[in-house]
This record gives structure tokens, C-alpha cells and sequence, in this order.
């Protein structure tokens, strides 16, 4: 159940399509995430679970339905774009650190070159994250010098440091030896504790049962089904579901 | 056939080549600078959203890599004058190898450019950034750092090709090399160590350039 009070959702997802030529990556896909919710999407691999969080911060383009944060809606128009972009920080599979810039620069380009904050400013801002992420020891390194595990905490910071109203996280702990995927999820359920609204594409169900509001399972470019984890990983209610999380399950 | 080797006259005007190979640098250093500069804003007009601009950097490119630098270099200090362009030798010879470097440097740095991964970018368009600042701030230096040794190799060439110049009469090693053989017709002695001084100046630039490349791509990298 979402523990917030009803107003108005910080994302929205209405009759969403979109084509890769002739496939048809996502299919009428409705979805809300109101503030503070988090929501973890699971499925297949292939089934537009990536797909669908990229569209919401424009890295990929939707043909068909309308998506809204914060009230604005996306369109071709660089301003909106501009303007979601702000809103909603992403963490990838890949960390996607720069990797001739120091963590400290990581944390200070966009706050600089964006908002335009001083050096100085960005640095605090920095620092507080890092902290957060428990690596502001490791300020002054270079992405190559640190373990997966730290590079993605790193870049969590990184995406903190714009101070986003939603975080998206794009299958965060795939890329990560087994030994490191703890202590980055335990960053993503600090945030979650924190009240970050958060979308995360993982196949993490130990994460989705402790701190997910709703779990959203798709496959083939749809939403089969979603509910709060209790109920769907207890009684999922289709076939495609319960396939998928006996696969899942029987490896974790 | 006896030769009797005789590097006296040589000697004598030894002030004349180390000045004239001062030259030869300034004219490489010069050519390199510009070349890097029309080298990127050229990667950067070769991804602009403005196919008239991409279609012009294409047409440049191609046109110089597949003409002789002889001719370019000619064009420049015998027909420009015709529609009024008069520019003098150093000048002709600044201009010509910066367009010639350019060209190569352009294609050498697209190819760093394009091995950026996508992840790279799409990290700076989530944070906001912009197309401009993408570049200027997450793709430039990494792709300079993949291409380096190739850019720096092309860069060395463009030195050597300085004594090209000579056949416009730009003041440089060679062509001053060529007066002193005709004064003294010591052609083996002569041609035999302006050959050790562009060894040492093309040395002394791998030397700088790995200096430079220490200083600047010192980051890590898995």
C-alpha cells in the first residue's frame, strides 16, 4: 500500500508505445509512481523494462501515449526535456562514470555546468553525498581505482548531487561481482528509507520484498501484472509471472 | 671515384642550419596547433545536426587526403594570388600544413570520438547536460587519449613535410640547406646533417609529446 497521503503522481505513464522499426518494444503502458513510492520492475530480459525507464527521462523516444513528471509533460521540446532531466536522476548498469574525472568531478559537473553552482557550492553538495554513499574518502580517486561496488555508489552520488525528486536504477548490481551487490543495494534502501521515490528495473526480489511499494512484472513490451510484493510474489495471478519467478527465485 | 669527405664548410655555417632548424619548429609547431584546433572544431561540424556542414567537412577531408601537399601548398602561394589572396611564404607554408594536418587530424580524432561508449553519453544527458558540454566535458579528452599516439604520429609527419615548403621558398631548414650546397657543393656533407638534425627534431618531439601525454592522460584506465 502506498504509504503516502493521495495527490498528484510525480510520474505518469499513459497508453505508452514505442517501436524499434517494425518491433514493438513498449505496448500501451499505463503506469503511476506517486512521491515517496517506490516501485520495482522485473521481467524477462527483452521484456521493455529498460526501455521504460529510459523513456522517462527521454534517453529513449516514446511514438505513442504521453508520459508526465512533475507536471511536465515530455515532448520533442528541448525545455521539457531540459526540465524532466532535472527531476530524475538514473543509475546504470554499467556505472557510466567519466573516467578522466576524479569521483569529486564526477559529483561536480553536472551541478556546475547545469545549475550553474559554484565550484565551491558543488563540492559541499558533493561531499554530502559521498558521504552518504560512504566512499568521500575516495573523493579524489579516479573511477579506474575503485571496486564495482564503489564506482556505483559513486555514481549514485553522482546522480544525488542534481538532487532529483525520483531516481531511476537500470538493473544498478548486474554488472557487480556477487561480493559487491550488498553494499550497494544497502545505499539503495538507505535512500528508500529516506523517502526517494525510486523506479528500479532489477531482478533483486530480496530488495523488491524490503522496500518496493508496488512490484511490476512485464514481459513482451507489456505490464502482466503489478501489486504490492507481499501479493505478488505470494500469489501471482498469471502464468508468465509465475514462470518468471520460479526462474528467478530457484537461482537466488 | 674517390670522395674525400669534408664537413669544414658545414661547420662554418652550422649557425645558419640550427637557426633555420628553429624555423622548421616554429612552422611544425604552428601547423600542429592549428591542425588540432581544425581537427576538432571539424569532428565537431562532422556531427552537427546541419548536413550542408557535414557534407562540407566530408568534401574537405577527402579533398586533401587524396591530393599531393605539393599541389595544396602551390595552390595556396601561386593561385590564390590570382583572385587576390597574396599571403607570403611562412605565412603560405602556416596555413598549408595546418590544412593538411587538419584534415588528417579530423579523421584521426572522429575515430577516438566514435569509440567513446554510448553509456558515456547518455550518464551526461541524464545529468542534464547538454549536447556542447557533452562533448566538451565527457568525450573530448578520452577520445584525444585513445587517439593520441596516432595524432602525434600524423604530427611528426606534418614536421617532416615542413621541407615541402622549400619549393615556395619558405625559410626553413631544407631550403636553407640548399643555399649552403649550392654555395658549397658539399651536397653529401650538407644533405648528411640537416638528415641528424630532423632525427633529432622529430626525437625531440616524441619526447614532448610523451611528456605532454603524461601530464595531461595521467588518469587511470582499466
Amino acid at each position: 500500500m502506498p504509504q503516502t497521503t493521495t495527490q498528484e503522481p510525480l510520474i505518469a505513464l499513459n497508453g505508452v508505445g514505442k517501436w524499434y522499426g517494425a518491433y514493438h518494444a513498449l505496448k500501451n503502458v499505463n503506469m503511476t509512481v506517486r512521491k515517496g513510492e517506490k516501485i520495482v520492475l522485473c521481467g524477462p530480459s527483452g521484456s521493455g523494462k529498460s526501455t521504460l525507464i529510459r523513456c522517462i527521462n527521454h534517453l529513449e523516444e516514446i511514438q505513442e501515449g504521453k508520459i508526465t513528471v512533475e507536471g511536465t509533460t515530455l515532448t520533442d521540446s528541448a525545455r521539457a526535456i531540459d526540465a524532466v532531466r532535472r527531476e530524475v536522476g538514473m543509475v546504470f548498469q554499467s556505472f557510466n562514470l567519466f573516467p578522466h574525472k576524479t569521483i569529486m568531478e564526477n559529483c561536480t559537473l553536472a551541478p556546475m555546468r547545469v545549475k550553474g553552482l559554484s565550484k565551491a557550492e558543488a563540492e559541499t553538495i558533493a561531499r554530502k553525498y559521498l558521504e552518504r554513499v560512504r566512499i568521500v574518502d575516495q573523493a579524489d580517486k579516479y573511477p579506474a581505482q575503485l571496486s564495482g561496488g564503489q564506482q556505483q555508489r559513486a555514481a549514485i552520488a553522482r546522480a544525488l548531487c542534481m538532487e532529483p525528486k525520483a531516481m531511476l536504477f537500470d538493473e544498478p548490481t548486474s554488472a557487480l561481482d556477487p561480493e559487491m551487490v550488498k553494499e550497494v543495494l544497502d545505499t539503495m534502501i538507505g535512500l528508500a528509507r529516506d523517502g526517494m521515490t525510486m523506479i528500479c528495473v532489477t531482478h533483486e526480489m530480496g530488495f523488491a520484498r524490503q522496500v518496493a511499494d508496488r512490484v511490476v512484472f512485464m514481459a513482451s513490451g507489456e505490464i502482466i501484472e503489478e501489486g504490492p510484493p507481499e501479493t505478488f510474489f505470494r500469489n501471482p495471478q498469471h502464468e508468465r509471472t509465475r514462470t518468471f519467478l520460479g526462474e528467478i527465485l530457484a537461482h537466488h | 671515384m674517390s670522395y674525400t669527405l669534408d664537413f669544414s664548410a658545414v661547420i662554418e655555417r652550422l649557425p645558419e642550419l640550427l637557426l633555420a632548424s628553429l624555423a622548421t619548429i616554429g612552422l611544425a609547431l604552428a601547423g600542429m596547433s592549428l591542425a588540432t584546433v581544425i581537427g576538432v572544431l571539424g569532428v565537431i561540424a562532422r556531427r552537427s545536426r546541419f548536413k550542408l556542414l557535414r557534407g562540407l567537412v566530408i568534401g574537405f577531408v577527402e579533398a586533401i587526403r587524396n591530393t599531393p601537399f605539393l599541389v595544396q601548398i602551390f595552390f595556396i602561394f601561386f593561385a590564390l594570388p590570382q583572385i587576390g589572396v597574396r599571403l607570403n611564404p611562412t605565412v603560405t607554408a602556416i596555413i598549408a600544413l595546418a590544412l593538411n594536418g587538419g584534415a588528417y587530424a579530423i579523421e584521426i580524432i572522429r575515430g577516438g570520438v566514435d569509440a567513446i561508449p554510448k553509456g558515456q553519453v547518455e550518464a551526461g544527458l541524464a545529468l542534464g547536460l547538454h549536447r556542447g558540454q557533452i562533448f566538451r566535458h565527457i568525450i573530448l579528452k578520452p577520445a584525444l587519449r585513445t587517439v593520441y599516439p596516432s595524432l602525434t604520429s600524423q604530427f611528426v609527419m606534418l614536421t617532416l613535410t615542413t621541407s615541402v615548403c622549400t619549393s615556395i621558398a619558405a625559410y626553413e631548414l631544407t631550403s636553407v640547406a640548399q643555399k649552403i650546397e649550392a654555395d658549397t657543393f658539399r651536397s653529401f656533407e650538407v644533405y648528411f646533417t640537416i638528415t641528424l638534425i630532423y632525427l633529432v627534431i622529430s626525437s625531440l618531439m616524441m619526447g614532448v609529446f610523451g611528456l605532454i601525454s603524461r601530464i595531461s592522460f595521467s588518469y587511470p584506465v582499466k
